[in-house]
Protein backbone atom coordinates (compact mmCIF):
# COMPACT_ATOMS: atom_id res chain seq x y z
CA UNK A 1 0.00 0.00 0.00
CA UNK A 2 1.52 3.31 -1.05
CA UNK A 3 2.60 5.40 2.07
CA UNK A 4 2.66 2.28 4.49
CA UNK A 5 6.43 3.27 4.73
CA UNK A 6 5.43 7.06 6.28
CA UNK A 7 3.05 5.53 8.85
CA UNK A 8 6.14 3.01 9.91
CA UNK A 9 8.29 5.83 10.24
CA UNK A 10 5.60 7.58 12.24
CA UNK A 11 5.44 4.72 14.39
CA UNK A 12 9.19 4.89 15.84
CA UNK A 13 8.35 8.65 16.20
CA UNK A 14 5.37 7.93 18.36
CA UNK A 15 6.92 4.76 20.52
CA UNK A 16 9.86 7.30 21.08
CA UNK A 17 7.48 9.75 22.06
CA UNK A 18 5.46 7.68 24.70
CA UNK A 19 7.58 5.21 26.15
CA UNK A 20 8.71 6.09 29.41
CA UNK A 21 12.59 6.30 29.66
CA UNK A 22 13.10 6.54 25.80
CA UNK A 23 11.31 10.39 25.84
CA UNK A 24 14.16 13.04 24.95
CA UNK A 25 14.30 15.46 27.76
CA UNK A 26 14.96 19.23 27.36
CA UNK A 27 16.90 20.40 30.05
CA UNK A 28 17.64 24.13 30.92
CA UNK A 29 21.54 23.65 30.79
CA UNK A 30 22.88 23.94 33.51
CA UNK A 31 20.31 23.43 35.47
CA UNK A 32 16.79 21.60 35.48
CA UNK A 33 13.52 22.17 37.27
CA UNK A 34 12.98 19.52 40.54
CA UNK A 35 9.23 18.73 41.61
CA UNK A 36 8.25 18.22 45.23
CA UNK A 37 8.68 14.79 45.25
CA UNK A 38 11.79 14.32 44.10
CA UNK A 39 13.23 16.84 46.66
CA UNK A 40 11.10 14.87 49.28
CA UNK A 41 13.22 11.76 47.92
CA UNK A 42 16.69 13.61 47.90
CA UNK A 43 16.01 14.15 51.83
CA UNK A 44 14.83 10.98 52.49
CA UNK A 45 10.99 11.57 53.81
CA UNK A 46 7.44 11.49 52.16
CA UNK A 47 5.95 14.49 50.23
CA UNK A 48 3.45 15.31 53.18
CA UNK A 49 6.13 15.62 55.39
CA UNK A 50 8.09 17.25 53.34
CA UNK A 51 5.68 19.96 52.30
CA UNK A 52 4.69 20.37 56.32
CA UNK A 53 8.94 20.98 56.97
CA UNK A 54 9.58 23.37 54.40
CA UNK A 55 6.35 24.61 52.91
CA UNK A 56 8.10 27.14 50.91
CA UNK A 57 9.97 25.44 48.96
CA UNK A 58 7.11 22.87 48.30
CA UNK A 59 5.01 25.60 46.82
CA UNK A 60 7.86 26.95 45.11
CA UNK A 61 8.80 23.66 43.48
CA UNK A 62 5.09 23.40 42.52
CA UNK A 63 5.03 26.13 40.68
CA UNK A 64 8.12 25.03 38.91
CA UNK A 65 10.97 27.98 40.83
CA UNK A 66 13.34 25.37 42.58
CA UNK A 67 16.51 24.11 40.41
CA UNK A 68 19.29 22.06 40.82
CA UNK A 69 22.47 21.52 38.98
CA UNK A 70 21.90 19.20 36.59
CA UNK A 71 25.65 18.99 34.36
CA UNK A 72 26.42 15.34 32.86
CA UNK A 73 29.54 14.02 34.91
CA UNK A 74 32.72 14.07 33.10
CA UNK A 75 34.79 10.36 32.91
CA UNK A 76 37.83 11.29 35.45
CA UNK A 77 39.95 10.84 32.22
CA UNK A 78 38.28 13.89 30.48
CA UNK A 79 41.33 15.96 29.58
CA UNK A 80 40.07 19.67 30.85
CA UNK A 81 41.43 22.89 30.29
CA UNK A 82 43.42 24.97 33.48
CA UNK A 83 46.17 22.36 33.92
CA UNK A 84 47.14 21.16 37.51
CA UNK A 85 50.86 21.69 38.54
CA UNK A 86 52.91 20.24 41.40
CA UNK A 87 55.77 22.85 42.18
CA UNK A 88 56.68 20.35 44.72
CA UNK A 89 57.62 17.65 42.06
CA UNK A 90 58.30 20.25 39.31
CA UNK A 91 61.86 20.13 38.19
CA UNK A 92 61.81 22.83 35.14
CA UNK A 93 63.00 20.59 33.11
CA UNK A 94 60.89 22.15 30.44
CA UNK A 95 60.12 18.79 28.54
CA UNK A 96 56.45 19.72 28.75
CA UNK A 97 57.43 22.48 26.58
CA UNK A 98 59.37 21.01 24.72
CA UNK A 99 56.66 18.74 23.41
CA UNK A 100 54.29 21.07 23.15
CA UNK A 101 52.88 20.68 19.64
CA UNK A 102 52.25 24.39 19.36
CA UNK A 103 54.68 25.56 21.70
CA UNK A 104 52.76 27.56 24.09
CA UNK A 105 54.40 26.60 27.41
CA UNK A 106 56.91 29.13 28.71
CA UNK A 107 59.20 28.32 31.49
CA UNK A 108 61.73 30.42 33.03
CA UNK A 109 63.95 29.21 35.83
CA UNK A 110 66.19 30.57 37.96
CA UNK A 111 69.72 29.37 37.41
CA UNK A 112 71.45 31.29 39.68
CA UNK A 113 70.62 33.74 43.32
CA UNK A 114 69.95 30.41 45.26
CA UNK A 115 72.97 27.91 44.68
CA UNK A 116 71.08 24.56 43.61
CA UNK A 117 72.43 21.06 45.28
CA UNK A 118 72.28 18.09 44.02
CA UNK A 119 68.86 16.56 43.82
CA UNK A 120 67.50 19.95 44.62
CA UNK A 121 65.56 21.73 41.68
CA UNK A 122 65.55 25.06 39.89
CA UNK A 123 62.99 27.61 41.22
CA UNK A 124 60.02 28.00 38.62
CA UNK A 125 59.47 32.15 38.28
CA UNK A 126 57.30 31.77 35.00
CA UNK A 127 55.38 29.14 34.07
CA UNK A 128 52.50 30.56 31.34
CA UNK A 129 50.33 28.14 29.23
CA UNK A 130 48.61 29.85 26.71
CA UNK A 131 45.06 27.90 26.51
CA UNK A 132 43.80 30.02 24.14
CA UNK A 133 45.98 28.47 21.67
CA UNK A 134 46.12 24.94 23.71
CA UNK A 135 44.30 22.19 21.35
CA UNK A 136 44.43 19.69 25.27
CA UNK A 137 45.95 17.36 23.45
CA UNK A 138 48.15 16.25 26.20
CA UNK A 139 51.00 16.08 25.19
CA UNK A 140 52.48 17.93 27.45
CA UNK A 141 50.94 15.88 30.19
CA UNK A 142 52.42 12.69 28.80
CA UNK A 143 56.15 14.02 28.04
CA UNK A 144 56.16 14.97 31.89
CA UNK A 145 58.97 12.80 33.96
CA UNK A 146 58.08 14.04 37.19
CA UNK A 147 54.27 14.06 37.06
CA UNK A 148 53.99 17.72 38.10
CA UNK A 149 51.84 18.55 35.15
CA UNK A 150 48.27 16.98 34.61
CA UNK A 151 45.21 17.91 32.52
CA UNK A 152 42.79 19.83 34.74
CA UNK A 153 39.14 18.65 34.85
CA UNK A 154 36.73 21.70 34.34
CA UNK A 155 35.54 22.67 31.25
CA UNK A 156 33.80 26.16 31.72
CA UNK A 157 36.74 28.28 31.16
CA UNK A 158 35.44 31.41 29.42
CA UNK A 159 37.32 34.78 29.37
CA UNK A 160 36.30 37.90 28.51
CA UNK A 161 40.22 38.85 27.21
CA UNK A 162 42.86 36.70 25.43
CA UNK A 163 45.23 37.66 28.04
CA UNK A 164 42.92 36.14 30.69
CA UNK A 165 43.42 33.08 28.69
CA UNK A 166 47.05 32.64 29.91
CA UNK A 167 47.75 30.87 32.88
CA UNK A 168 50.26 31.93 34.74
CA UNK A 169 52.44 30.29 37.43
CA UNK A 170 50.38 31.87 40.68
CA UNK A 171 47.28 30.92 38.91
CA UNK A 172 48.46 27.22 38.66
CA UNK A 173 50.49 27.26 42.18
CA UNK A 174 47.05 29.21 44.19
CA UNK A 175 43.77 27.43 41.73
CA UNK A 176 42.59 24.14 42.79
CA UNK A 177 44.29 20.98 42.62
CA UNK A 178 41.65 18.52 41.06
CA UNK A 179 44.05 16.67 37.97
CA UNK A 180 42.46 14.47 35.35
CA UNK A 181 43.54 11.00 35.61
CA UNK A 182 44.02 10.81 32.18
CA UNK A 183 47.91 9.01 31.28
CA UNK A 184 48.46 8.50 35.19
CA UNK A 185 47.49 5.23 35.84
CA UNK A 186 48.60 5.34 39.33
CA UNK A 187 45.50 8.11 40.07
CA UNK A 188 43.55 5.33 38.42
CA UNK A 189 44.37 2.75 40.26
CA UNK A 190 43.81 4.60 43.32
CA UNK A 191 40.44 5.11 41.91
CA UNK A 192 40.38 9.16 42.14
CA UNK A 193 37.81 11.03 40.77
CA UNK A 194 38.62 14.49 40.47
CA UNK A 195 34.67 15.43 39.67
CA UNK A 196 34.36 14.22 43.42
CA UNK A 197 35.31 17.68 44.41
CA UNK A 198 38.40 16.04 46.59
CA UNK A 199 41.73 17.47 46.11
CA UNK A 200 44.80 15.51 45.27
CA UNK A 201 47.84 16.49 47.25
CA UNK A 202 51.43 15.53 45.67
CA UNK A 203 51.94 12.79 47.25
CA UNK A 204 49.16 11.55 45.96
CA UNK A 205 50.05 11.82 42.10
CA UNK A 206 53.45 10.31 41.52
CA UNK A 207 54.18 7.14 41.31
CA UNK A 208 56.26 6.28 44.08
CA UNK A 209 58.55 4.34 42.07
CA UNK A 210 62.03 5.20 40.87
CA UNK A 211 62.47 3.80 37.43
CA UNK A 212 64.99 1.40 36.84
CA UNK A 213 68.22 2.40 34.75
CA UNK A 214 66.95 0.62 31.80
CA UNK A 215 63.79 2.00 31.61
CA UNK A 216 64.77 5.31 31.42
CA UNK A 217 67.54 4.40 28.60
CA UNK A 218 64.24 2.91 26.65
CA UNK A 219 62.35 5.86 27.32
CA UNK A 220 64.64 8.69 27.37
CA UNK A 221 67.83 8.11 25.77
CA UNK A 222 68.12 5.62 23.29
CA UNK A 223 67.45 6.53 19.69
CA UNK A 224 65.91 4.17 16.94
CA UNK B 1 6.91 26.31 -27.88
CA UNK B 2 9.46 25.90 -25.33
CA UNK B 3 10.31 29.18 -23.65
CA UNK B 4 13.90 29.82 -23.90
CA UNK B 5 15.85 31.30 -21.00
CA UNK B 6 19.48 32.55 -20.66
CA UNK B 7 21.61 30.29 -18.61
CA UNK B 8 22.16 31.71 -14.90
CA UNK B 9 24.95 31.08 -12.79
CA UNK B 10 24.64 30.71 -8.99
CA UNK B 11 27.03 30.30 -5.99
CA UNK B 12 25.98 27.67 -3.87
CA UNK B 13 28.34 28.45 -0.55
CA UNK B 14 30.36 28.83 0.84
CA UNK B 15 28.19 29.55 3.88
CA UNK B 16 24.84 27.12 2.19
CA UNK B 17 23.84 25.46 4.64
CA UNK B 18 23.60 22.26 2.73
CA UNK B 19 26.78 22.35 1.53
CA UNK B 20 28.83 20.38 4.61
CA UNK B 21 31.41 23.05 5.50
CA UNK B 22 33.03 25.81 3.41
CA UNK B 23 32.78 24.65 0.37
CA UNK B 24 31.52 26.23 -2.88
CA UNK B 25 29.81 25.52 -6.27
CA UNK B 26 29.45 27.26 -8.65
CA UNK B 27 26.84 26.16 -10.32
CA UNK B 28 24.94 27.04 -14.19
CA UNK B 29 21.54 26.65 -14.27
CA UNK B 30 18.64 26.60 -17.05
CA UNK B 31 15.82 27.10 -14.71
CA UNK B 32 16.26 24.34 -12.81
CA UNK B 33 18.60 22.50 -14.25
CA UNK B 34 22.01 21.88 -14.13
CA UNK B 35 24.40 22.23 -16.91
CA UNK B 36 27.65 22.66 -15.33
CA UNK B 37 28.96 22.85 -11.91
CA UNK B 38 32.74 23.96 -11.14
CA UNK B 39 33.25 23.01 -7.74
CA UNK B 40 36.07 25.74 -6.05
CA UNK B 41 37.23 24.53 -2.29
CA UNK B 42 40.40 25.39 -0.36
CA UNK B 43 38.29 27.56 1.92
CA UNK B 44 39.61 25.44 5.24
CA UNK B 45 43.34 25.04 3.40
CA UNK B 46 45.47 24.59 7.04
CA UNK B 47 48.71 23.31 5.41
CA UNK B 48 48.31 20.20 7.57
CA UNK B 49 51.21 18.33 5.21
CA UNK B 50 53.51 21.00 5.76
CA UNK B 51 52.86 21.28 9.43
CA UNK B 52 53.85 17.85 9.54
CA UNK B 53 57.13 18.47 8.25
CA UNK B 54 58.01 20.72 11.02
CA UNK B 55 56.63 18.13 13.63
CA UNK B 56 58.15 15.34 15.31
CA UNK B 57 56.50 12.15 14.35
CA UNK B 58 54.09 12.01 17.72
CA UNK B 59 53.16 15.18 17.55
CA UNK B 60 51.75 14.90 14.17
CA UNK B 61 49.13 12.94 15.74
CA UNK B 62 47.20 15.42 16.93
CA UNK B 63 47.73 17.21 13.34
CA UNK B 64 45.59 14.32 12.16
CA UNK B 65 42.40 14.51 14.52
CA UNK B 66 41.48 17.64 12.04
CA UNK B 67 41.78 16.13 8.97
CA UNK B 68 38.08 14.58 9.12
CA UNK B 69 37.14 15.50 12.19
CA UNK B 70 34.09 13.12 12.32
CA UNK B 71 36.10 10.46 12.44
CA UNK B 72 39.58 10.75 14.19
CA UNK B 73 39.94 7.15 15.24
CA UNK B 74 40.68 5.81 11.57
CA UNK B 75 42.55 9.40 11.17
CA UNK B 76 45.12 8.07 13.95
CA UNK B 77 45.20 4.64 13.00
CA UNK B 78 45.87 5.34 8.97
CA UNK B 79 49.07 8.19 10.42
CA UNK B 80 50.24 5.58 12.94
CA UNK B 81 50.48 2.47 10.96
CA UNK B 82 52.39 4.49 8.47
CA UNK B 83 54.88 5.33 11.16
CA UNK B 84 55.34 2.15 12.75
CA UNK B 85 56.02 0.86 8.75
CA UNK B 86 57.99 3.14 8.43
CA UNK B 87 60.28 3.09 11.41
CA UNK B 88 59.10 -1.33 11.84
CA UNK B 89 57.50 -0.52 15.14
CA UNK B 90 55.88 -3.51 16.45
CA UNK B 91 51.80 -3.68 17.82
CA UNK B 92 50.56 -5.27 21.28
CA UNK B 93 47.95 -8.14 20.19
CA UNK B 94 45.80 -6.15 22.64
CA UNK B 95 46.30 -2.85 21.35
CA UNK B 96 45.51 -4.23 17.91
CA UNK B 97 41.88 -5.28 19.03
CA UNK B 98 41.57 -1.70 21.21
CA UNK B 99 42.65 -0.18 17.28
CA UNK B 100 39.82 -2.06 15.82
CA UNK B 101 36.86 -1.30 18.19
CA UNK B 102 37.66 2.01 18.03
CA UNK B 103 38.39 2.39 14.47
CA UNK B 104 34.07 0.45 13.92
CA UNK B 105 32.91 2.71 16.29
CA UNK B 106 34.30 5.07 14.70
CA UNK B 107 32.41 4.05 11.64
CA UNK B 108 29.37 3.89 13.20
CA UNK B 109 29.55 7.21 14.48
CA UNK B 110 30.17 8.25 10.74
CA UNK B 111 27.68 7.06 9.23
CA UNK B 112 25.35 7.95 11.57
CA UNK B 113 26.55 11.91 11.01
CA UNK B 114 26.10 10.61 7.03
CA UNK B 115 22.62 9.49 7.22
CA UNK B 116 21.07 11.69 9.60
CA UNK B 117 22.54 15.16 7.49
CA UNK B 118 21.43 13.36 3.89
CA UNK B 119 17.88 13.22 5.27
CA UNK B 120 18.42 16.85 6.33
CA UNK B 121 19.15 17.74 2.87
CA UNK B 122 16.27 15.84 1.86
CA UNK B 123 13.99 18.52 4.17
CA UNK B 124 13.61 15.88 7.24
CA UNK B 125 14.41 18.87 9.23
CA UNK B 126 16.37 17.72 12.71
CA UNK B 127 14.18 14.28 13.51
CA UNK B 128 16.62 12.28 11.80
CA UNK B 129 19.55 13.73 12.49
CA UNK B 130 18.28 13.39 16.88
CA UNK B 131 17.93 9.97 16.35
CA UNK B 132 21.04 9.69 14.78
CA UNK B 133 23.62 11.88 17.07
CA UNK B 134 21.80 10.33 20.12
CA UNK B 135 23.52 7.13 19.41
CA UNK B 136 26.80 9.38 18.59
CA UNK B 137 26.41 10.82 21.81
CA UNK B 138 27.17 7.55 23.34
CA UNK B 139 29.70 6.52 21.09
CA UNK B 140 31.30 9.66 22.27
CA UNK B 141 30.88 8.93 25.67
CA UNK B 142 33.05 5.90 25.18
CA UNK B 143 35.66 7.65 23.91
CA UNK B 144 35.88 9.86 26.85
CA UNK B 145 36.41 7.00 28.85
CA UNK B 146 39.28 5.19 26.42
CA UNK B 147 41.44 8.91 25.88
CA UNK B 148 39.24 12.19 27.77
CA UNK B 149 38.08 13.91 24.75
CA UNK B 150 35.30 13.36 22.55
CA UNK B 151 35.78 14.28 19.28
CA UNK B 152 39.78 15.45 18.80
CA UNK B 153 40.73 12.62 20.39
CA UNK B 154 44.42 11.76 19.51
CA UNK B 155 44.28 8.23 21.00
CA UNK B 156 46.46 6.18 18.98
CA UNK B 157 50.54 6.33 19.10
CA UNK B 158 53.28 4.84 17.32
CA UNK B 159 53.66 1.43 18.67
CA UNK B 160 50.15 0.93 19.98
CA UNK B 161 47.91 2.95 21.83
CA UNK B 162 47.97 5.98 24.76
CA UNK B 163 46.31 3.76 27.38
CA UNK B 164 44.53 0.65 28.20
CA UNK B 165 40.94 1.00 28.46
CA UNK B 166 39.59 2.00 31.86
CA UNK B 167 37.63 -1.18 33.51
CA UNK B 168 33.89 0.95 33.28
CA UNK B 169 35.08 0.94 29.55
CA UNK B 170 34.19 -2.97 28.86
CA UNK B 171 30.65 -3.06 30.46
CA UNK B 172 29.58 0.21 28.68
CA UNK B 173 30.75 -0.92 25.23
CA UNK B 174 28.80 -4.84 26.11
CA UNK B 175 25.11 -2.39 26.94
CA UNK B 176 25.71 -0.55 23.65
CA UNK B 177 26.48 -3.37 21.43
CA UNK B 178 23.14 -4.86 22.81
CA UNK B 179 21.81 -1.63 22.35
CA UNK B 180 23.14 -0.31 18.69
CA UNK B 181 21.50 -2.90 16.80
CA UNK B 182 18.40 -1.47 17.98
CA UNK B 183 18.82 2.00 17.33
CA UNK B 184 19.84 0.74 13.59
CA UNK B 185 16.52 -0.85 13.04
CA UNK B 186 15.23 1.89 14.24
CA UNK B 187 16.95 4.41 11.86
CA UNK B 188 16.54 2.34 9.07
CA UNK B 189 12.64 1.41 10.10
CA UNK B 190 12.27 5.38 9.99
CA UNK B 191 13.44 6.02 7.15
CA UNK B 192 14.11 3.00 4.51
CA UNK B 193 10.91 2.53 2.73
CA UNK B 194 9.48 6.00 3.43
CA UNK B 195 7.81 6.75 0.38
CA UNK B 196 9.07 10.26 0.21
CA UNK B 197 12.87 9.38 0.38
CA UNK B 198 12.39 6.60 -1.91
CA UNK B 199 10.87 8.83 -4.63
CA UNK B 200 14.05 11.46 -4.13
CA UNK B 201 16.73 8.96 -3.72
CA UNK B 202 15.81 5.88 -6.48
CA UNK B 203 17.94 6.25 -9.89
CA UNK B 204 19.26 10.00 -8.82
CA UNK B 205 23.09 10.63 -9.04
CA UNK B 206 23.73 6.98 -10.41
CA UNK B 207 27.21 6.68 -10.61
CA UNK B 208 28.42 3.74 -13.37
CA UNK B 209 30.87 0.92 -11.80
CA UNK B 210 33.04 1.70 -14.63
CA UNK B 211 32.96 5.54 -13.88
CA UNK B 212 33.38 4.68 -10.15
CA UNK B 213 36.52 2.77 -10.94
CA UNK B 214 38.05 5.52 -13.00
CA UNK B 215 37.76 7.91 -11.22
CA UNK B 216 39.23 6.20 -8.37
CA UNK B 217 36.46 6.46 -5.96
CA UNK B 218 36.33 4.46 -2.62
CA UNK B 219 34.38 3.83 0.27
CA UNK B 220 30.58 3.31 0.73
CA UNK B 221 30.21 5.47 -2.65
CA UNK B 222 31.89 2.67 -4.39
CA UNK B 223 30.87 -0.26 -3.02
CA UNK B 224 26.97 1.20 -3.37
CA UNK B 225 28.16 1.15 -7.18
CA UNK B 226 28.38 -2.50 -7.29
CA UNK B 227 32.28 -2.61 -7.32
CA UNK B 228 33.13 -4.92 -3.89
CA UNK B 229 36.55 -3.40 -2.57
CA UNK B 230 37.12 -2.99 0.97
CA UNK B 231 40.50 -2.64 1.80
CA UNK B 232 39.68 -4.39 5.19
CA UNK B 233 39.30 -7.15 3.15
CA UNK B 234 40.93 -6.43 0.21
CA UNK B 235 44.60 -5.79 2.49
CA UNK B 236 43.57 -6.82 6.00
CA UNK B 237 45.41 -4.56 8.27
CA UNK B 238 45.70 -5.02 12.57
CA UNK B 239 43.06 -8.02 12.99
CA UNK B 240 40.43 -7.99 10.29
CA UNK B 241 41.20 -10.61 9.03
CA UNK B 242 40.25 -12.72 12.10
CA UNK B 243 36.89 -11.16 11.80
CA UNK B 244 34.36 -12.15 10.07
CA UNK B 245 31.93 -9.82 8.17
CA UNK B 246 30.52 -9.04 5.06
CA UNK B 247 30.82 -6.17 2.68
CA UNK B 248 27.65 -5.37 1.55
CA UNK B 249 27.09 -4.01 -2.16
CA UNK B 250 24.75 -2.19 -3.75
CA UNK B 251 23.21 -2.45 -7.39
CA UNK B 252 21.97 0.85 -9.08
CA UNK B 253 24.83 2.78 -7.66
CA UNK B 254 22.35 5.67 -7.06
CA UNK B 255 21.32 7.94 -3.94
CA UNK B 256 20.19 5.49 -2.33
CA UNK B 257 22.00 2.34 -2.42
CA UNK B 258 24.68 5.28 -1.14
CA UNK B 259 22.36 5.90 1.89
CA UNK B 260 21.50 1.84 2.79
CA UNK B 261 24.78 0.77 2.08
CA UNK B 262 25.73 2.74 5.32
CA UNK B 263 23.10 1.33 7.32
CA UNK B 264 24.10 -2.05 6.37
CA UNK B 265 27.76 -1.24 6.97
CA UNK B 266 27.00 -0.61 10.51
CA UNK B 267 25.23 -3.59 11.05
CA UNK B 268 28.69 -5.09 10.00
CA UNK B 269 30.84 -2.87 12.61
CA UNK B 270 28.45 -3.97 15.20
CA UNK B 271 29.21 -7.74 14.14
CA UNK B 272 33.01 -6.68 14.04
CA UNK B 273 33.19 -5.17 17.42
CA UNK B 274 31.29 -8.28 19.25
CA UNK B 275 33.85 -10.64 17.81
CA UNK B 276 36.95 -8.05 19.74
CA UNK B 277 35.36 -8.45 22.52
CA UNK B 278 35.22 -11.91 22.77
CA UNK B 279 38.68 -12.19 21.15
CA UNK B 280 40.66 -9.36 22.66
CA UNK B 281 43.87 -10.78 24.83
CA UNK B 282 44.96 -9.22 27.61
CA UNK B 283 48.45 -7.39 27.61
CA UNK B 284 50.44 -4.36 27.09
CA UNK B 285 49.02 -2.08 24.76
CA UNK B 286 52.02 -0.37 23.65
CA UNK B 287 55.52 -0.92 22.66
CA UNK B 288 57.81 1.39 25.01
CA UNK B 289 59.63 4.06 22.75
CA UNK B 290 60.80 7.15 22.70
CA UNK B 291 59.28 10.03 22.10
CA UNK B 292 61.20 11.63 19.15
CA UNK B 293 61.35 8.40 16.90
CA UNK B 294 64.21 8.37 14.23
CA UNK B 295 62.77 6.21 11.57
CA UNK B 296 65.42 5.07 9.35
CA UNK B 297 65.94 6.53 5.73
CA UNK B 298 63.31 5.41 3.45
CA UNK B 299 59.22 6.09 2.32
CA UNK B 300 56.57 4.22 3.34
CA UNK B 301 52.11 4.15 3.02
CA UNK B 302 49.75 3.06 5.01
CA UNK B 303 45.91 2.74 4.31
CA UNK B 304 42.92 1.81 6.53
CA UNK B 305 39.35 1.85 5.17
CA UNK B 306 38.01 5.03 6.79
CA UNK B 307 34.20 5.38 6.98
CA UNK B 308 34.63 7.72 4.01
CA UNK B 309 37.07 5.47 1.95
CA UNK B 310 40.68 4.54 1.52
CA UNK B 311 42.55 6.98 4.13
CA UNK B 312 46.11 6.62 3.10
CA UNK B 313 49.67 8.47 4.71
CA UNK B 314 52.51 8.52 2.59
CA UNK B 315 56.05 9.40 4.59
CA UNK B 316 58.88 10.15 3.45
CA UNK B 317 61.83 9.94 6.23
CA UNK B 318 65.41 11.66 5.97
CA UNK B 319 66.62 9.98 9.50
CA UNK B 320 65.41 13.48 11.23
CA UNK B 321 62.90 13.37 14.05
CA UNK B 322 60.38 15.15 11.26
CA UNK B 323 59.08 13.54 8.50
CA UNK B 324 60.68 15.12 5.20
CA UNK B 325 57.53 14.97 3.30
CA UNK B 326 54.02 13.78 4.43
CA UNK B 327 51.39 13.21 1.61
CA UNK B 328 47.80 12.59 2.64
CA UNK B 329 45.68 10.96 0.06
CA UNK B 330 42.37 11.74 1.80
CA UNK B 331 39.03 10.05 0.40
CA UNK B 332 36.91 13.09 0.61
CA UNK B 333 38.69 14.83 -1.85
CA UNK B 334 39.13 12.53 -4.31
CA UNK B 335 35.22 11.17 -3.99
CA UNK B 336 34.54 14.84 -5.32
CA UNK B 337 36.11 13.68 -8.86
CA UNK B 338 32.75 11.87 -10.27
CA UNK B 339 30.76 15.26 -9.09
CA UNK B 340 30.36 16.13 -12.52
CA UNK B 341 28.71 12.60 -13.74
CA UNK B 342 26.39 12.53 -10.56
CA UNK B 343 25.25 16.49 -10.65
CA UNK B 344 24.69 17.80 -14.50
CA UNK B 345 21.20 16.93 -15.54
CA UNK B 346 19.54 16.82 -12.32
CA UNK B 347 17.12 19.73 -10.64
CA UNK B 348 18.18 22.12 -8.16
CA UNK B 349 16.79 20.02 -5.66
CA UNK B 350 18.44 16.75 -6.21
CA UNK B 351 21.78 18.34 -6.67
CA UNK B 352 21.87 18.75 -2.66
CA UNK B 353 20.96 15.41 -1.86
CA UNK B 354 23.34 13.98 -4.77
CA UNK B 355 25.78 16.18 -3.52
CA UNK B 356 25.22 15.24 0.05
CA UNK B 357 25.19 11.45 -0.28
CA UNK B 358 28.79 11.60 -0.75
CA UNK B 359 29.65 12.27 2.45
CA UNK B 360 32.39 14.39 2.25
CA UNK B 361 33.81 16.49 5.60
CA UNK B 362 35.29 19.42 4.51
CA UNK B 363 38.70 19.03 7.04
CA UNK B 364 39.80 16.39 4.55
CA UNK B 365 38.99 18.30 1.13
CA UNK B 366 41.27 21.12 2.08
CA UNK B 367 43.32 19.74 4.19
S1 LIG C 1 47.75 20.09 25.88
FE1 LIG C 1 48.90 19.97 23.95
S2 LIG C 1 48.67 21.99 23.02
FE2 LIG C 1 48.09 22.20 25.18
S3 LIG C 1 49.95 22.84 26.22
FE3 LIG C 1 49.88 20.62 26.37
S4 LIG C 1 51.04 19.87 24.59
FE4 LIG C 1 50.58 22.03 24.23
S1 LIG D 1 55.91 20.29 34.53
FE1 LIG D 1 57.05 18.37 34.28
S2 LIG D 1 57.91 18.46 32.23
FE2 LIG D 1 57.26 20.54 32.76
S3 LIG D 1 59.08 21.51 33.60
FE3 LIG D 1 57.97 20.65 35.34
S4 LIG D 1 58.81 18.60 35.64
FE4 LIG D 1 59.48 19.29 33.60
Amino acid sequence: MYGLGLFKGLAVTLKNAVTPGRMFTTHQYPNRRISVFELAKASSTNVISYAAKNPAKAVRSAIGLEWVPDRWPQHPRFRGEEFTWYEQRCTGCASCAKYCPLGIIRIVTDPSGRFVQEGEKYAIEVFDIDIGRCMFCGLCVEACPYDALHMGSGFEEGRYTRSGLVIDVNRLRTQPKRPSNWFRPQLEAKDYNPHSGKEATYVDVGRHEKPSEQKQEVKWAKRL
Amino acid sequence: MAIRTEPITINLGPQHPSTHGVFRLRVKFDGELVLDIEPVFGYLHRGTEKLAEERTYVQIVTLTDRLDYVSSMTNNLAYVSAVEKLAGIPVPERAKYLRVICSELQRIASHMIATGFLLQELGAFATPLMYAFRERERILDLFEMLCGARVTLSYMRPGGVTQDAPREFWPALDILMRDMPMYIDELDQLISGNEIVLARTQNAGIIRPEAAINGSLSGPILRASGVKWDLRKANPYEVYDRMEFDVPIGSRGDTYDRYYIRILEMRESVKIIKQCIQQIPEGPTRTPGPFFIRPPVGDAYASVEAPKGELGFYLVSDGGISPYRCKIRAPSLINLSLLREMLVGWKMADMIIIFGSTDIVLGEVDR
